[in-house]
């Protein structure tokens, strides 16, 4: 049924995405709402310039949070871009081709893509419903878009299921998702992605719902779908495991941004983003001879409606550096980790003299702590702090620690934010990277 | 923090099993018949040692885990004999188990968002955990106990009154722990503890898990679909398949060198990052209802024989101390002097289709 393409890359770009941002306003309470104050934006994609080579595997790489999921569906359209663009260069007859922009699409002209651009879900058990026949499903496609329809259906479901493996065809087009296993939905769910023959499929985290054991059969059966149908895919997962074996670009991302992006195997031999390297090292792999690294970053991913400031990866980074973007909010994590290796009663002590961590909440470059008459004794408490672990970064981003008459006024360096820039035959976003020949210290914002 | 692969806790004359499990068997009562969940388990675990239980989904793992604990549901029957240090937890009345749970057997689930209680700050689920099992433990004694325990988890104690939504999915996590801990119980079984959670605080919980044996000396069941997860964690692994253990051993014997076909299948099925092929395991795991004559894992096995159809294979202990289900094996370690050539000859079957899978 389908046609047989060229499959290698080309170096031809399919989709080209460009400063693309996709935010998402944060409601508010009705009081906030009724008095128009701004209650805040989540920038699930910030900025991001990536094209996708045709026949390549493009892997979107990060952990929850880190916009991957956004960023697939507005290659779709299934999330709306708020700027920046993403055209679509349609393969048209004899070698030509035609612009689509994506992100300007609208209704019947943005559902017609859909025969082009086709997503693979990371739930099965969610993506089909379960009141349709598998028949049904997967070939709804060709009914919305008009492509197919009565009798002319069922051949062509038949073959889309037997080229997904679920064969005979037969024993599964009567059956409800129920009836099936997890590995089977979702061969079902990817019928259903190639029935309409499309060129690019968006594949988000296809197999980490699934078991040990089918995972490999999952991928193995993308890889011969590329093969045999000529398709481009965009592989989101968090698992840098199937990324290396899957993909031939890895872009990994990082609340909102892409912070490093190149080949796998330059990506994989040589590391260079401390989030990249932080990755890589957790994966628990089944070799008893290698362990959990100790310097693992520590925290989560932080709150995209207030990401930090300088480089997003800061408050986390094992290396980071005096001009990362080093903040209040920072301070106040350190305060907290001291006292969780403290004796209740020390605790008590200390935190009265530090006083409510509340007004660390809001990024500041300058705090104050305790009061004037406790300056004395809040400055011993941070310098012991300090000499606890003289190497926790956060100490090269202090500029200076006076005391003042209202307490003791913490000062940041100014930091910088890093854009994405070529390193090797990479791309990073770190101010570590390319080696800086001479970094001006402290550039402001 | 402690370096993961310290020495396993030194035995000692007193080092009796905490846990010692025998022939466990556990069957649901379903339409078609009794589902042989579990069918004859045995295992124990020392003072401070962590077993990892590893197998595909619906191969009893969980409901081990659930039995242990006595937290069965209705219409599932266990039988076999359970030994909490020396004491028969089968022949314990409802009441006393009830008692045992939480202060001696703790659980800590899959998903923290659903066991914590939206409505409750933290200190209060302490309290209410603590008064349950101390009725006269006072307010002090509970913020002390709590703070120690969240204060080895990492959770600072500027959050005790917070509530749990203000808590990420990695300190959630941690405050199950903390909670399951803060009576000290002398054996915990932790069910996917990481499934939900993102790769780098995944490795920071199996730090923390690594890290109990000493701050605790609690003896841990530790159950995953994840084999890395079992390698960097556990002393001794379980592999489980159709309801039974079918490989058990030290994890670095077991996973340098498998000795049944489905340990060395699954390790070789794991993507990881030295993968350069993929490898899977044919077919799908049996129904429990009626599960394979002989070895269950015969329809799938790549080394199976005509013995593995009919006869179902017996444990033997190997001299390091791993404890395998296999025929194959045996007849490679020439424990099995009785079979004849044609029952050692290749097993013939049909070929198992794609879509027969899990």
């Amino acid at each position: 049924m389908q046609t047989k393409r060229d499959v290698t890359a080309t170096g031809e770009s399919l989709v080209d995405i460009r400063d693309l941002e996709v935010h998402f306003e944060l409601r508010g309470g009705m009081f906030k709402r009724l008095l128009g104050m701004d209650t805040g934006t989540v920038k699930a994609v910030d900025g991001v310039n990536i094209s996708l080579k045709r026949g390549e595997v493009l892997g979107l790489v990060g952990e929850s949070g880190s916009g991957k999921t956004t960023l697939g569906r507005a290659m779709l359209g299934l999330a709306r871009s708020s700027k920046g663009s993403i055209t679509y260069h349609e393969r048209g007859g004899e070698g030509q081709t035609r612009e689509r922009v994506v992100s300007q699409l609208k209704g019947a002209d943005l559902r017609s893509l859909r025969t082009d651009l086709q997503m693979v879900f990371q739930d099965p058990n969610a993506a089909l419903n379960p009141s349709m026949t598998i028949e049904a499903a997967v070939g709804h496609p060709l009914k919305i878009h008009g492509i197919a329809k009565g009798e002319e259906l069922r051949p062509r479901v038949a073959a889309a299921l037997e080229r997904v493996g679920l064969a005979p065809a037969e024993q599964f087009m009567s059956k409800y998702p129920a009836d099936l296993s997890g590995g089977q939905k979702q061969r079902a769910v990817i019928a259903r992605a190639i029935i309409l023959d499309p060129e690019v499929l968006v594949a988000d985290e296809p197999v980490s719902m699934l078991d040990m054991s089918v995972r490999a059969k999952i991928l193995q059966l993308m890889v011969d779908l590329k093969k045999d149908l000529g398709l481009t895919y965009v592989y989101i997962t968090h698992d840098l495991a199937s990324a290396k074996f899957f993909c031939d670009r890895i872009a990994i991302m990082y609340l909102g941004r892409v912070v490093e992006i190149g080949p796998t195997e330059e990506i994989f031999a040589d590391p260079k983003h401390p989030y990249t390297k932080a990755l890589l090292k957790a994966i628990p792999e089944p070799d008893p001879n290698k362990m959990v690294p100790r310097d693992l970053p520590r925290g989560e991913i932080p709150d995209a409606a207030k990401p930090p400031l300088g480089c997003s990866f800061h408050p986390r980074c094992p290396e980071a550096v005096a001009e990362c973007g080093w903040e209040s909010r920072d301070l106040r994590v350190l305060l907290e980790e001291h006292w969780t290796r403290q004796e209740t009663t020390s605790y008590e002590e200390e935190q009265a003299l530090v006083g409510s961590l509340d007004r660390l909440d809001d990024p500041q470059k300058t705090v104050t702590l305790g009061s004037g008459a406790d300056s004395a004794r809040v400055r011993g408490l941070l310098d012991r702090i300090r000499q606890e672990n003289p190497s926790e970064p956060l100490w090269t981003g202090v500029d200076e620690i006076s005391e003042t008459g209202d307490g003791v006024e913490v000062r940041f360096h100014q930091g910088f934010d890093p854009e994405l820039r070529p390193s090797g035959g990479v791309e990073v976003a770190c101010v570590l990277h390319p080696k800086p020949v001479t970094v001006e210290p402290y550039r402001s914002e | 923090m402690t370096e993961l692969y310290d020495a396993p806790v030194a035995a000692r004359d007193d080092d009796a099993p905490v846990i010692d499990a025998q022939d466990i068997r556990i069957w649901y009562g379903s339409e078609r018949g009794p589902v042989k969940a579990v069918d004859g388990v045995s295992f124990s675990l020392r003072k401070g040692e962590i077993l990892g239980l590893v197998g595909e989904s619906g191969c009893g793992k969980s409901t081990i885990g659930r039995g242990l604990l006595g937290l069965l549901p209705p219409g599932a029957e266990m039988d076999g004999a359970l030994r909490f240090k020396g004491e028969d937890l089968l022949a314990l009345p409802k009441k006393e188990m009830f008692a045992k749970r939480g202060a001696e057997l703790g659980m800590i689930f899959q998903e923290p968002l659903t066991r914590l209680n939206p409505l409750m700050r933290i200190s209060e689920h302490f309290e209410e955990t603590l008064r349950t099992h101390e009725k006269s433990i006072g307010k002090e004694e509970i913020q002390r106990r709590a703070l120690e325990v969240l204060r080895l988890m990492g959770i600072p104690p500027t959050r005790y009154r917070s509530y749990p939504h203000e808590f990420s999915g990695g300190m959630r996590q941690r405050l199950m722990i903390a909670l399951a801990l803060v009576l000290r119980p002398a054996f915990v079984v932790a069910d996917e503890p990481t499934t939900a959670l993102d790769v780098l605080v995944e490795a920071q919980i199996i730090r923390i898990l690594h890290s109990l044996r000493s701050e605790f000396e609690t003896s841990l069941l530790l159950i995953t679909h994840n084999l890395g997860i079992i390698a960097e964690a556990c002393d001794r692994v379980a592999v489980m398949y159709a309801g039974e253990i079918v490989e058990i051993g030290d994890a670095r014997e077991v996973f340098s060198d498998p000795q049944h076909p489905y340990t060395r299948e699954l390790l070789r099925s794991t993507i990881s990052l030295s993968t350069t092929g993929l490898s899977f395991i044919p077919g799908a795991p049996p129904d429990l209802v009626n599960p394979p004559t002989g070895c269950h894992f015969h329809p799938r096995c790549p080394d199976a024989m005509n013995i593995c159809a009919t006869r179902h294979p017996v444990q033997h202990e190997m001299p390091n101390g791993t404890r395998v289900q296999c025929w194959a094996a045996d007849l490679a370690h020439g424990r099995a002097p009785d079979l004849t050539e044609d029952d050692t000859a290749p097993l013939v079957r049909e070929e198992i289709s794609v879509a027969d899978e899990a």
